[in-house]
């Protein structure tokens, strides 16, 4: 047998708990054992994944603190689903429907992308973290405010309201201000989630251990060491980053053809969304795609699981918050794993992480 | 070593993915058929549990069976007043149709879950609703999850009554129908009603633009209000992100002279807008929709501002008639608080449920596709006297049709105009 190097197998044994879980849950439904409530979360937890994975990607590779992944998703979301809605009728063919709205919401979010890392991965220090809070809160009330139709004139376009539209009759309005797009045809699955994510993995494992990962970890670890050896620091900044927006950008697609309504609320595409993908990339692991992608589907899963407890399952969900956090991050608990836990266990973790 | 640790990892998501699954296997019915045997005995237990009266209705529960109704609505988050005045009133509801023996002989059981006032939460809340073996459906409580789940409940073919989701797309499908008006309806007939009662031609408009229920009666007025003969002279947005000053507003709203101030908002916001107003001397008239009910609760509000305001809602706490009254005082002991619209709305919600149910003859023993048809042509032929209207009638669409009454505030409480 061929020794595989040790990254290799990492990303293997990574790839492979995706594969054994889908496969797992599809026997599940094939045979009829799974929830309802399963099966409707089962796509909400692959674009969950996918967001913790790229942010991390950003936060843990690229070492910027980004607030405003939500707004990168809202805008893919938003793009996505306007042309999945114009070409319903056009393209009827869902899967490859699918295909062009996920590849326009990745452009345009990682067009997003590139124009915020443009000025702000050039400075020094936490503007990243300002600017994006700021991106994600405008993207929220701009899609909040805008009044999109077609009818046979061709797209009319308001900041105001529907009937400035001044659309015809037969015209159809695609996005109607608060009130969102609703009607966008159900494409997604829980098939095609599982292949963005595997996705979405191969490109982050990829790039983190390329050339490019490279150097995008020099910059994180040390600025002027990485400028020194002749690194383009803006360069990889930018490319990192936009990745991760256009990542994001997949994961809203996703979620905006899951179900038949979209709309900007604060619950969704708000700060606190870009928060919560922030906590599951923090108690993953910073810099641990997997243990991103593993936090994202137990933190989502959890609530879920404990609707029997009423409204003390915040309380739970937020007592789980504190405790995983003390047992990966403070001190204590990491020297009580290691007394307890089988050291070689945790050992290489810790190195990816510093 | 870090193998086993994934594996472990994988097992346990796994197990966790299975667990969930297994647990159900006995109420995974997607078409929702009861088992009877064992949903009755299940069905007894509980209902014995739930309501105190329940001991002469358990013989008939036996009998009869057990309807289970699933209801959907956010108990947690900023849009929780909502669902728990919901929750409670559909509890009471059910409590006391139990208690005087059930529908067709069948006890009700009642379930809600929360959704958060998010479209994704509801769906998973309605999901897990039908693990639980829900057959019919009443919620969700807010617009736009309501939107979401009607999509999901009509590929089931699961009979969907929402009491307050007003936005035209949340009962697009055939199954579903709902108790309040809906946006549009209220844009219009609060438009109608200026226009026909002379009450004033110069209008300004203040709403949350990024609100659906705000923007969605705006968008109706301001269309109806052309042929009414009223102008809009000056509208004013405001975002849920900036709603604590509004004297930009109500300012311009001032200069362009007008006599009238439509509020199609929320009483949290109309209560700072009063009090914004009195400051700077304005005094028009104002005229909201039912989502100014409630405005006389709120706390440190002096309810002096708000006299003389106009609204157009189909429940007030303070009606005189008898089945109001009944209702406010039962839903004050039991919950220590007035009852708003929304509770009015579930109360309604769940004796329409009861009234179409026997009219179609619903037994606990059909399948939810079946209830649902039945119950489909069972609301185009009752008449349902309810806290919220009387005389309601349905048609095929799902839209109720009732007459919206118009309250005046005067000495601190809602008259009838």
């Amino acid at each position: 047998m061929k020794k595989l190097s040790k990254t290799a197998k990492s990303s293997l044994i990574t790839y492979g708990i995706v594969v054994v879980a889908y496969l797992v849950c599809e026997i599940l439904m094939k045979t009829g054992h799974m929830s309802s409530l399963m099966k409707g979360i089962l796509v909400p937890l692959c674009i969950y994944a996918i967001l913790a994975v790229s942010l991390n990607l950003t936060v843990g590779i690229l070492g910027e603190l980004s607030l405003g992944h939500a707004g990168f998703m809202c805008v893919g979301a938003f793009a996505g689903a306007v042309f999945s809605k114009c070409t319903a009728e056009i393209i009827t063919v869902p899967g490859l429907r699918f295909v062009l709205a996920l590849l326009i919401g990745i452009v345009c979010a990682g067009i997003c992308g590139i124009l915020i890392g443009i000025p702000v991965l050039r400075l020094k220090g936490d503007y990243l973290a300002i600017v994006t809070l700021a991106f994600g809160e405008i993207i929220k009330n701009l899609v909040n405010a805008i009044y999109f139709g077609i009818d046979k004139n061709g797209m009319h376009f308001s900041l105001k309201d529907s009937m400035s539209l001044g659309m015809e009759p037969d015209g159809v309005i695609i996005i109607k201000g608060a009130q969102g797009i609703t009607g966008t045809p159900t494409d997604s699955n829980f098939t095609i989630g599982t292949i963005l994510l595997l996705i979405t993995l191969f490109i982050v494992i990829h790039l983190v251990h390329s050339r490019t990962g490279r150097a995008i970890m020099a910059i994180r670890d040390n600025r002027i060491a990485a400028e020194s050896i002749g690194i383009n620091i803006t360069k990889y900044k930018i490319l990192a980053f936009s990745v991760s927006a256009a990542l994001a950008g997949a994961a809203g697609v996703l979620y905006a053809h899951n179900l038949s309504t979209l709309t900007a609320l604060p619950k969704n595409f708000g700060y606190n969304m870009s928060i919560m993908i922030l906590v599951f990339v923090v108690l993953g692991g910073i810099g641990s795609i997997r243990g991103s992608m593993i936090a994202a589907v137990v933190l989502t899963l959890l609530p879920e699981l404990l609707r029997a407890l009423n409204e003390y399952r915040m309380l739970i969900y937020a007592i789980v918050l504190i405790v995983i956090m003390i047992f990966t991050w403070s001190p204590g608990g990491i020297a009580l794993r290691e007394r307890y836990l089988p050291a070689k266990l945790f050992h290489k973790r810790e190195k990816e992480v510093q | 070593m870090k193998k086993l640790l994934s594996l472990a990892m994988a097992a346990t998501l796994a197990f966790s993915v299975a667990a969930c699954g297994s647990s159900d296997n006995t109420a995974n019915n997607d078409s929702a058929a009861p088992e009877a045997s064992t949903e009755d005995t299940t069905g007894d237990s509980s209902a014995a549990e739930d309501s105190s009266a329940a001991e002469d209705g358990s013989t008939a529960a036996a009998e009869g069976g057990v309807l289970k109704i699933g209801g959907i609505g956010p108990i947690t988050g900023g849009a929780a007043v909502y669902g728990v005045a919901v929750m409670n009133a559909a509890n009471m509801a059910v409590d006391e149709i139990n208690a005087a023996g059930g529908i067709n002989g069948m006890q009700v059981e009642f379930q809600f879950e929360d959704d958060e006032h998010d479209a994704e939460k509801s769906i998973n809340a309605y999901n897990t609703l039908k693990d639980w073996g829900m057959q019919m459906l009443m919620g969700t409580v807010t617009s736009t999850p309501c939107t979401a789940v009607v999509n999901e409940s009509a590929k089931d073919n699961m009979f969907h009554l929402t009491p307050s989701g007003s936005a035209v797309e949340s009962i697009a499908q055939p199954n579903a129908f709902r108790v309040c008006f809906s946006d549009p309806n209220q844009g219009v007939a609060s438009a109608q009603y200026i226009g026909e009662n002379d009450i004033a031609t110069k209008v300004a408009v203040i709403y949350d633009s990024s609100d659906v229920y705000s923007s969605g009666i705006y968008e109706k007025f301001a269309a109806e209000a052309a042929n009414q003969g009223i102008e809009i002279v000056a509208q004013g947005a405001f975002t849920a992100d900036n709603k604590t000053d509004f004297s930009q507003q109500l300012q311009a709203a001032k200069d362009a002279g007008a006599e009238l101030v439509f509020l199609p908002i929320y009483y949290t916001e109309a209560s700072i807008i009063l009090k914004q107003a009195a400051g700077m001397n304005f005094e028009p008239i104002f005229f909201g929709c039912d989502g100014l009910d409630g405005l006389l609760a709120v706390e440190n509000f002096d309810t002096s501002l708000a006299e003389g305001v106009m609204l157009l809602t189909p429940f007030a706490a303070d009606a005189e008639d008898e089945l109001t009254q009944k209702f406010v005082s039962a839903y004050k002991e039991a919950y220590g608080e007035i009852p708003n619209q929304f509770a009015a709305d579930a109360y309604d919600a769940i004796y329409i449920i009861k009234a179409a149910a026997e009219q179609a003859g619903i037994t606990a023993d059909m399948s939810a596709s079946d209830m649902c048809e039945a119950m489909k042509a069972a609301m185009t032929q009752v008449t349902v006297d309810g806290l919220t209207g009387e005389g309601i009638t349905w048609d095929a669409e799902g839209e109720p049709s009732k007459s919206p009454k118009a309250v005046k505030i005067t000495d601190g409480v809602y008259t009838a105009m």
